[in-house]
C-alpha cells in the first residue's frame, strides 16, 4: 500500500510541480478546496507555503461536521436524552458543542449510552445482537458516507430489524457549491474539487460552475502531487482565462462515478431541502429517507423536544465555510476556541478549518 | 473455566489461596515470601528514585504484551529514565468478579518474566475485588524504587540549544497494536506493541556515552506531546524532521488508512532523549547495538527559534506546529 502512496509524495516530483506553479503565477489569485481533507492535506505538508505570494488557498465547507447546524446538534443531544435510545455515531460529532456547551461527551459522562463506531454496518449489527435496546446512526456525510448509511437501511430491512434507526443530517454537495460560489463575498477564481466525493457522484455537477459560473475546476486526489498538480492546471486556466473542468484524479474518480454506490443511495433516499451551518437553508441539498424506508427515520418514531438552539455569540464558523474570513480573524481563535474547548464546529471536527489552522499553523 | 469471586477479596480462605496459588507461587522472593504488611529493604546509600503508575488498558491481552508486561515495563522506564536502576516494586491489583483465573494467571505469570529480565523484585502486593461492573476485568498499579547511579545529572534545566533529539526506535506501535483489536476497528495489522523494559539499555548508554541532557519515555500522546512537555519548560524551541522520524511499514499503512498521526499515538518501549550534538553519534550506536534501540535516530534539533514551541520541518521542506494531543485521537469519517 505505502509504495502507491510513495509515489505521489515524491519530494523532488512536488518541488518541480511548485516551481511551475511559481512560474506561471503571474497575478493574485484565490482558489477554494472544499474537502477536509484536501484542507488537512495541504497544512500538514505545508502546500500553501511552496506555491508562491499570489496564490491564496481558502477553504470551503468541506467538513460535513463543521456545517451541521446548531438545531441538528441539539436534535443529537435530544435523542442522547431519551432512555433505551442508544447513539451510534463517528468520532468527529463526539465533542461538537451544542446550545449551551452541550456535547455527547457530556451525555454519556451522565450516563447515556453513546457508541463511536466507524460505519453505519456495525449499527446493524448491535441493533440484531441487542434486541432489547434500540439503536440510532447519526448520519453525517456528503456523498461519500451517505451509500455506507443506505446500505445499512437496506441490511436491516431485510433482517426486519425494528430497533434500527438512523438520523439523516446527510448532505450533498453541488447545491451548496452553488450557493458558495453564487455569493460573490468569496470571489473565487477557481475550485479544487473534492476527491472522495467526485468519486461515488461523477465529475458532471461540476459542469454549470464551469459553464454558468466560468470558474475553472480541478477534481484532485489527497497526495501532495495530486494537490500540486490541480493548482497548476487551475493557476494555468486562470492566466489564460480559460474556465474548463479536468479530472486530474484520474486513478479514482470516473465521469459517472460509482454508479453502484448512487443506485443504493437513489433506492433510499431523496433530496430534501436542509440547514447548513454558516451557509443557512440550501434547497435539495440534504437527503431524506424515502416513504419505504421512512420507519426508519428516528425522527418518525421518536419525539425529540426542540430547544431554542443558540449559536456561539462570537463565533465566525458561518463566514470560515463560506469562504469569506479564515480562522486568525476569529477573535476566540486560538484563544478561548481550541480543540479541547471548541466553541465552534470548524474547530472540533478534526478536518475543519479551525483545527487544521490551530494544529498546523496558519 | 474458574473465576474470580468477590469471596476472593474477602480476606478469607479463598483469599489467601489466591495469594499462595498465584501470586506467591509466580512473584515470590525473599521479601514478598515473608508476607509481612510491610517489605523491609535494605540499606543503600544512593538517593532514591520512586515512581508510581495505574494500568487499566483494554483488551488486556493486545499484540505484543498484555497488562501485567505493562504493568512491569512502564514503572522500570519511569525510573530507568531518570538515571535510577529500577529494584523494588509493589503491586496492586483491583480485579472485577468474574475475571477468568486462567487469564490472571497468565498476567501474573507475565509479570514475573519481565520482572526477572528487568531485574527487579516484587516485595509487596495487594488484591481487591469489585463486584461486576464496577471495574473493567484487571486495574494494576504498580510502584517502583530505584537507586540513581553517581555522576548523572538528568534534567531539563540542563538542556540548551544545539543539542540534538533522539529516538530510541519506531513510534507508534503500541497505539496501532491496541486499536487494530478494538472491537470498532478490528482491522489487520502486523504492528506488535513496543512495550519493553528499556532499563538495561539506558544503563548501557548513560555508562558509555556523556552528554546527555535529559530523557523521557514517549508514552501517552506519542511523541508530539513528550516534545511539548520538553519545550514548554524552556526558553528554547524543537525543531523535528519529519523524515528522520522512524516509523514501521505497517504503522504507517494503519495511520494513513485511519487519517492518524504517528507522532500522537502511544508507545510503551520509546524514549526521546536530548543529548550534546557532539555525543550523538556514539549515543546511536550504543543504542542500536541494543534489540531495544535498533532503529534509534536522531530527529531534531534544540533551537533557540521558536520558543516554547515544537516546529516540525516536513519532506516538502515546509514547517508547521507540532502541537499538544488535544483529545483522544479518533479516525476521521471521510
Amino acid at each position: 500500500m505505502l509504495k502507491f502512496i510513495d509515489e505521489y509524495r515524491d519530494k523532488g516530483l512536488c518541488m518541480d510541480i511548485a516551481e511551475k506553479i511559481r512560474a506561471i503565477s503571474k497575478r493574485k489569485i484565490k482558489i477554494m478546496e472544499v474537502c477536509g481533507g484536501h484542507t488537512m492535506a495541504i497544512r500538514k505538508n505545508g502546500i500553501h507555503k511552496i506555491i508562491g505570494e499570489n496564490i491564496k488557498l481558502i477553504s470551503g465547507p468541506g467538513c460535513p461536521v463543521c456545517v451541521t447546524s446548531i438545531e441538528d446538534i441539539d436534535s443529537i443531544l435530544a435523542l442522547s436524552r431519551i432512555k433505551g435510545l442508544v447513539i451510534c455515531t463517528f468520532g468527529d460529532i463526539f465533542n461538537v458543542p451544542g446550545t449551551k456547551g452541550a456535547t455527547l461527551a457530556k451525555q454519556r459522562a451522565q450516563g447515556a449510552d453513546v457508541r463511536i463506531v466507524y460505519s453505519a454496518k456495525d449499527v446493524v449489527e448491535f441493533a440484531g445482537s441487542e434486541r432489547d435496546k434500540n439503536f440510532v446512526f447519526i448520519s453525517i456525510g456528503f456523498e461519500t458516507t451517505a451509500p455506507t448509511a443506505a446500505a445499512a437501511i437496506l441490511q436491516a430491512a431485510e433482517e426486519d430489524l425494528n430497533n434500527f434507526y438512523i438520523l439523516s443530517l446527510n448532505k450533498t454537495m453541488p447545491q451548496a457549491l452553488k450557493a458558495i460560489l453564487e455569493d460573490n463575498r468569496a470571489d473565487i477564481d477557481g475550485l479544487i474539487c473534492p476527491g472522495h466525493v467526485s468519486t461515488i457522484a461523477g465529475i458532471d455537477m461540476y459542469n454549470f460552475i464551469v459553464d454558468k459560473l466560468r470558474i475553472p475546476c480541478s477534481v484532485t486526489g489527497f497526495e501532495p502531487t495530486d494537490i500540486l498538480t490541480s493548482i497548476y492546471i487551475l493557476t494555468e486556466l486562470v492566466e489564460k482565462n480559460q474556465a474548463k473542468l479536468v479530472n486530474a484524479y484520474k486513478r479514482a474518480v470516473r465521469k459517472h462515478g460509482n454508479e453502484k454506490a448512487l443506485s443504493i443511495m437513489d433506492r433510499v433516499f431523496k433530496a430534501s431541502d436542509t440547514q447548513w451551518r454558516g451557509l443557512g437553508n440550501i434547497p435539495g441539498s440534504g437527503l431524506l429517507l424515502k416513504d419505504e424506508y421512512l420507519r426508519f427515520d428516528v425522527l418518525h418514531t421518536f419525539k425529540v423536544d426542540k430547544v431554542a438552539s443558540i449559536p456561539e455569540n462570537e463565533c465566525i464558523c458561518g463566514d470560515i465555510l463560506r469562504g469569506a474570513k479564515i480562522p486568525s480573524e476569529c477573535r476566540l481563535f486560538r484563544n478561548i476556541c481550541t480543540p479541547s474547548n471548541p466553541r465552534g464546529a470548524c474547530m472540533v471536527s478534526s478536518e475543519g478549518s479551525c483545527a487544521a489552522a490551530y494544529r498546523y499553523g496558519d | 473455566m474458574s473465576k474470580i469471586t468477590l469471596a476472593h477479596g474477602s480476606g478469607g480462605r479463598l483469599t489467601q489461596e489466591l495469594i499462595e496459588n498465584i501470586f506467591f507461587k509466580h512473584l515470590g522472593n525473599k521479601f514478598l515470601n515473608k508476607n509481612d504488611d510491610s517489605a523491609i529493604l535494605p540499606k543503600e546509600v544512593a538517593n532514591i528514585a520512586f515512581t508510581t503508575d495505574s494500568f487499566v488498558i483494554k483488551p488486556f491481552f493486545f499484540p505484543g504484551g498484555d497488562i501485567g508486561k505493562l504493568s512491569i515495563c512502564g514503572t522500570v522506564n519511569d525510573l530507568a529514565v531518570n538515571g535510577a536502576t529500577p529494584k523494588y516494586i509493589g503491586c496492586g491489583f483491583i480485579l472485577e468478579e468474574g475475571l477468568d483465573m486462567e487469564d490472571l494467571v497468565k498476567i501474573v505469570e507475565s509479570m514475573a518474566h519481565w520482572a526477572k529480565v528487568a531485574g527487579v523484585d516484587i516485595v509487596c502486593g495487594d488484591t481487591k475485588v469489585v463486584e461486576k461492573n464496577s471495574a473493567d476485568s484487571i486495574f494494576i498499579n504498580t510502584s517502583g524504587i530505584g537507586f540513581l547511579r553517581d555522576g548523572l545529572d538528568l534534567g531539563i534545566g540542563n538542556i540548551s540549544v544545539g543539542d540534538r533529539i533522539i529516538v530510541t526506535g519506531n513510534i507508534a506501535d503500541h497505539g496501532i497494536a491496541l486499536l487494530s483489536k478494538r472491537e470498532v476497528f478490528d482491522f489487520e495489522s502486523e504492528s506488535l506493541s513496543d512495550c519493553a523494559p528499556l532499563n538495561h539499555m539506558l544503563t548501557a548508554l548513560t555508562d558509555s556515552v556523556k552528554g546527555i541532557r535529559f530523557m523521557r519515555d514517549a508514552t501517552r500522546g506519542g511523541v508530539a506531546t513528550t516534545l511539548n512537555e520538553i519545550a514548554k519548560h524552556n526558553n528554547f524551541g524543537i525543531m523535528v524532521e519529519e523524515e528522520r522520524v522512524p516509523v514501521s511499514d505497517s504503522a504507517r499503512s494503519a495511520c494513513e488508512l485511519l487519517g492518524l498521526d504517528p507522532m500522537y499515538i502511544a508507545n510503551e518501549g520509546k524514549v526521546l532523549i536530548v543529548i550534546d550534538k557532539k555525543s550523538e553519534a556514539r549515543a546511536l550506536a550504543v543504542l542500536r547495538n541494543n534489540e531495544y534501540g535498533k532503529n534509534a535516530a536522531s530527529i531534531g534539533e534544540i533551537t533557540q527559534d521558536n520558543p516554547n514551541m515544537v516546529c516540525l520541518r516536513t519532506p516538502l521542506g515546509t514547517t508547521r506546529i507540532l502541537g499538544m494531543l488535544t483529545s483522544d485521537p479518533i479516525p476521521r469519517i471521510c
